[in-house]
């Protein structure tokens, strides 16, 4: 209804800036409102959504109308002569007591959907979720202690953000790797951070939660039907704030088993290829690709960094110092900069290492394998 | 016994009448006004499109820190210190205000907290990038090294502005004419007396904050950082118990402001006078406890979620009274529209619409999909614009011919309405249904469906911006050659500040006036 109704008011006057504005034509999107969702949560806070607005339209159709009215009528230009009145214990006491009414008759329906929000109990899985500047680690928590994590990054190019290239419709709404849960089941995320305040939303499971260093906070959600679903952060974190998006794929029981099994397989080829030696062009390329995914945001793609916040590793000290020192940065980080000893593989850790003292002029001449980076985590 | 200004530069640097800081208030908040509008169009010119064009996101951050603190802290704050200065002791028959050296003191700081607040954009690593909300530990442990003149400045404006409340409440207990009664006085020096005991009450509170944040990072100390045994939230609490109140003191004033302008142009007393007392006070209390309706997402147990949202709801109730007033103060009228009028009218029944996406954002699960979003800019812009923004425009359309004794062009001015009425309504309203769609606040960049919304918003803000400047040009024209102003200036207007000559002179209520 709100939808059609506004539409029709807005199309002349898209018609008008379009006509004008040839580069509004590019994207004829215009959303106006909450959608629904996908769970019962997202239905309640909708429809009380809708409730309340309803309840302004009514309100502000009478106030509105009272003053339109005055304004056409009593003008001192039609020769009116002004009342005098300035009292009405009635009519006050009207519009004290109506408006209490109304908020008691919003509040009920509210307090409900609170009650249903809040009730994490009996959770058929556990998802950890912690922030981190800026991307999102999910870790399934599982009764044996066979946990699975993984990091989630945004996977948008850069030549997208730059304008180099067309945008996809997923446009900073895309990751590498989305987190899978199973439909029909209640699955409880339970939402931290490792370094600033986050926060955590998926608008059609209408969860929103702040990831908080130092806090574990619950929220839950069953998804009824399969589809993706996605979000972003909405606490500002710092300068990729905008570029840390959620993508939640809701999944088959089985479909979400077999994915399940999927990253276990994965896990532990990565603990194999540990034992592995490679060559140094090996640990460059590999090196260079772990950089411009995980370290350029920071310290930019070509090493400069930026002045006064981010450290430039062009003769960085670290990355031109002993090797000791620059693995224990990049694996427990340090001077703001975050650890990476969870997020990447000990074949990514000595591969980025390698590339850093090598790139950029720094021509330090070194490898490292990652044995020795699985050395030095068992050292520490 | 009756004497002039002092002549030069030396008038503005050691003036204590009230009049001269009134106007050395008010045309800093106006230069604030465009050096914060200036960073808002660094915002909206990014934001044209998506993609990063303009701004990198680190400076994007910085723009919408400096935006919310000038803007805030520089712009409305001081305008409406600067109308205090001016009208209270003109409307309560006071020859001036009651501590007229920390008068000159509380303004002259302000410029030095500006100037170093402005100065941290060219220091390495950039100024404050963290939201005028400076969450810790972004604020703290990831903070750029400038947090430090940014904590400093804070401290400076706080003091500041409990010097001008004190003031303030001073001049109103104190030197009232005889027989003017508490209950006599007008409405704007009755919000103004409320809004005062706000700031004495939570400026500290914020000084409180800062101060915690420069012990964490200078001093070693863990107030809000959770690995030595702080809490991220605590901060949250504090710079919410002030900052609720905050809101309310920037719009309590603009209450004041308006129930001034419509009972003039409607020929008509304020209806409700009385009820308007108590709303304001009533107002002010609850604004000290509804603090947390800001974090509702933080994870508050049940219960402090819903007392929360029961409070805040319970808002909406006073503030209805306030607006049913007003527009019955306008029925049976005999209205016209003069452009203080015109921005007047556009207050109540703009404040009205942001008012009712405050009731919605009350409704705590609801908020659950609001929070953090472009619909809480909306809203919030909607209360400031409309509502702190259009009632300093409206008092200085109104109280300006007093001033200066001379009248702004009425043309210009109804022009100079319509071209911020329209920018205004474009560049807000668009974002209610951007942040409904999902778009989160504080982003550089967003998704293609956000696009439309957000290229309307951004043509708004140029709009906007550019009906200031000719508010700028509309109020010197005024000074240098303006007609000629009456004593009584409106037709409809009634008090004390009336009854003194246009201009003002320089010494009013040297013997104090009878009130009936």
């Amino acid at each position: 209804m709100l939808g059609k109704s506004k539409r029709l008011l807005v199309l002349p006057l898209y018609a008008v800036l379009s006509a004008g504005l040839p580069a509004l034509a590019w994207a004829s999107e215009w959303p106006l409102n909450m959608t629904e969702g996908v769970t019962s949560i997202s239905r309640q806070v909708h429809g009380l959504h809708m409730q309340i607005f309803w309840w302004c339209v009514a309100i502000g159709v009478v106030v509105f109308g009272v003053m339109f009215y005055t304004m056409f009528v009593h003008r001192k230009s039609r020769g009116v002569k002004p009342a005098h009145f300035h009292e009405n214990v009635a009519l006050e006491l009207t519009w004290t007591i109506i408006p209490i009414l109304i908020l008691v008759a919003m509040a009920v329906p509210a307090t409900k959907t609170l009650v249903h929000i809040y009730d994490t109990e009996d959770a058929d899985l556990d998802i950890l979720i912690t922030g981190y500047q800026w991307k999102w680690k999910y870790e399934y928590l599982d009764e044996n202690g066979d946990n699975i994590s993984f990091f989630s990054l945004l996977s948008t190019p850069r030549s997208q953000i730059e304008n180099a290239e067309a945008k996809s419709p997923e446009y900073l709404l895309e990751v590498d790797e989305p987190v899978y849960i199973p439909i029909g089941k209640k699955v409880r995320f339970l939402v931290t951070a490792a370094d600033v305040i986050h926060s955590w939303w998926v608008p059609a499971l209408a969860v929103k939660r702040d990831a908080i260093p130092g806090y574990i906070h619950e929220a839950w959600t069953k998804v009824e039907q399969p589809g993706v679903f996605r979000g972003q952060c909405t606490e500002l974190c710092g300068k990729d704030h905008g570029f840390m998006p959620v993508v939640v794929h809701a999944v088959e029981q089985a479909e979400f088993d077999a994915w399940l099994e999927g990253k276990r397989e994965k896990a532990r080829q990565i603990a194999e290829a540990v034992k592995q030696t490679l060559t140094f062009q090996e640990l460059y390329d590999q090196g260079e690709a772990v950089y411009q995914k995980n370290c350029a945001a920071c310290h930019q793609p070509d090493g400069k960094g930026i002045p006064g916040t981010f450290p430039a590793i062009i003769r960085s000290p670290i990355a031109t110092g002993p090797v000791a020192g620059h693995i224990n940065r990049v694996v427990n980080g340090g001077a703001g900069m975050p650890p990476f000893g969870e997020q990447l593989t000990p074949v990514e850790i000595a591969a980025v290492v390698t590339f850093q003292r090598n790139a950029f002029g720094n021509n330090m001449g070194d490898q490292i394998q990652p044995i020795d980076v699985v050395n030095f985590k068992q050292g520490q | 016994m009756a004497h002039g200004p002092a002549k030069g530069l030396t008038r503005w640097l050691y003036t204590t009448n009230h009049k001269d800081i009134g106007s050395m208030y008010l045309w800093f908040s106006f230069a604030m006004f465009f050096l914060g509008g200036i960073f808002a169009l660094v915002i909206r010119a990014e934001l044209f499109e998506p993609g990063l064009q303009i701004v990198q996101p680190e400076f994007f951050n910085q723009m919408t820190t400096m935006h919310g603190l000038v803007m805030v802290f520089g712009a409305v704050m001081p305008a409406f210190v600067g109308l205090a200065n001016w009208m209270v002791p003109m409307m309560i028959g006071a020859p001036d205000m009651a501590l007229p050296r920390m008068n000159n003191l509380s303004f002259w700081i302000l410029p030095f907290a500006f100037a170093m607040l402005a100065s941290t954009l060219f220091m390495e690593g950039g100024g404050p990038n963290f939201g005028w909300t400076f969450y810790a530990p972004l604020s703290t442990t990831y903070a750029p090294p400038s947090v430090t003149f940014f904590i400093f400045a804070i401290h400076i404006m706080g003091a500041s502005s409990i010097m001008g409340a004190i003031n303030i409440i001073a001049t109103i207990l104190n030197m009232r004419a005889p027989g003017m009664t508490l209950m006599k006085m007008p409405l704007f020096v009755w919000t103004w007396l409320i809004t005062a005991y706000l700031l004495i009450a939570v400026m500290p509170v914020l000084a409180g904050a800062v101060t915690m944040m420069l012990m964490d990072i200078h001093f070693g100390t863990s107030f809000f950082d959770a690995a030595g045994g702080g809490d991220p939230v605590l901060f949250q609490h504090v710079f919410w118990f002030f900052g609720h109140p905050e809101v309310y003191i920037m719009i309590l004033p603009a209450f004041g402001v308006v129930s001034a302008i419509i009972p003039t142009f409607a020929r008509k007393p304020l209806f409700g006078y009385s009820s308007m007392v108590y709303a304001t006070a009533a107002i002010a209390i609850l604004s000290f406890m509804v603090w947390a309706h800001h974090m509702f997402t933080v994870g508050l147990p049940f219960i402090g979620e819903w007392v929360f949202m029961i409070a805040t709801m319970a808002i909406a109730v006073p503030t209805g009274v306030k607006v049913f007033n007003w527009v019955t103060t306008m029925y049976k009228g005999a209205l016209t529209f003069e452009t203080p009028m015109l921005f007047s009218i556009a207050f109540v029944i703009l404040f009205t619409i942001g008012g009712f996406s405050g009731l919605m954002l009350a409704i705590a699960p609801a908020d659950f999909q609001y929070h953090d979003t472009y619909f809480v800019v909306a809203h919030f812009h909607y209360v400031l614009v409309p509502g702190a923004i259009f009632s300093i425009t409206a008092a200085v359309y109104y109280w300006l011919p007093k001033w200066c004794g001379r009248m702004y062009d009425e043309v210009l001015g109804k022009t100079h309405f319509w071209l911020a009425f329209i920018g205004l309504n474009l560049t807000f309203f668009p974002m209610h249904f951007s942040g409904l769609a999902g778009m989160p606040r504080r982003i550089p960049d967003y998704n293609p469906l956000f696009a439309n919304w957000n290229m309307l918003s951004s043509v708004g803000a140029f709009l906007f911006g550019a009906a200031q400047v000719l508010f700028l040009y509309i109020v010197i024209r005024a000074i240098v050659s303006g007609r000629k102003a009456t004593d009584q200036v409106w037709e409809g207007a009634h008090g004390l500040e009336w009854t003194v000559p246009s201009p003002a002179p320089y010494h009013t209520f040297t013997t104090p006036p009878k009130v009936d």
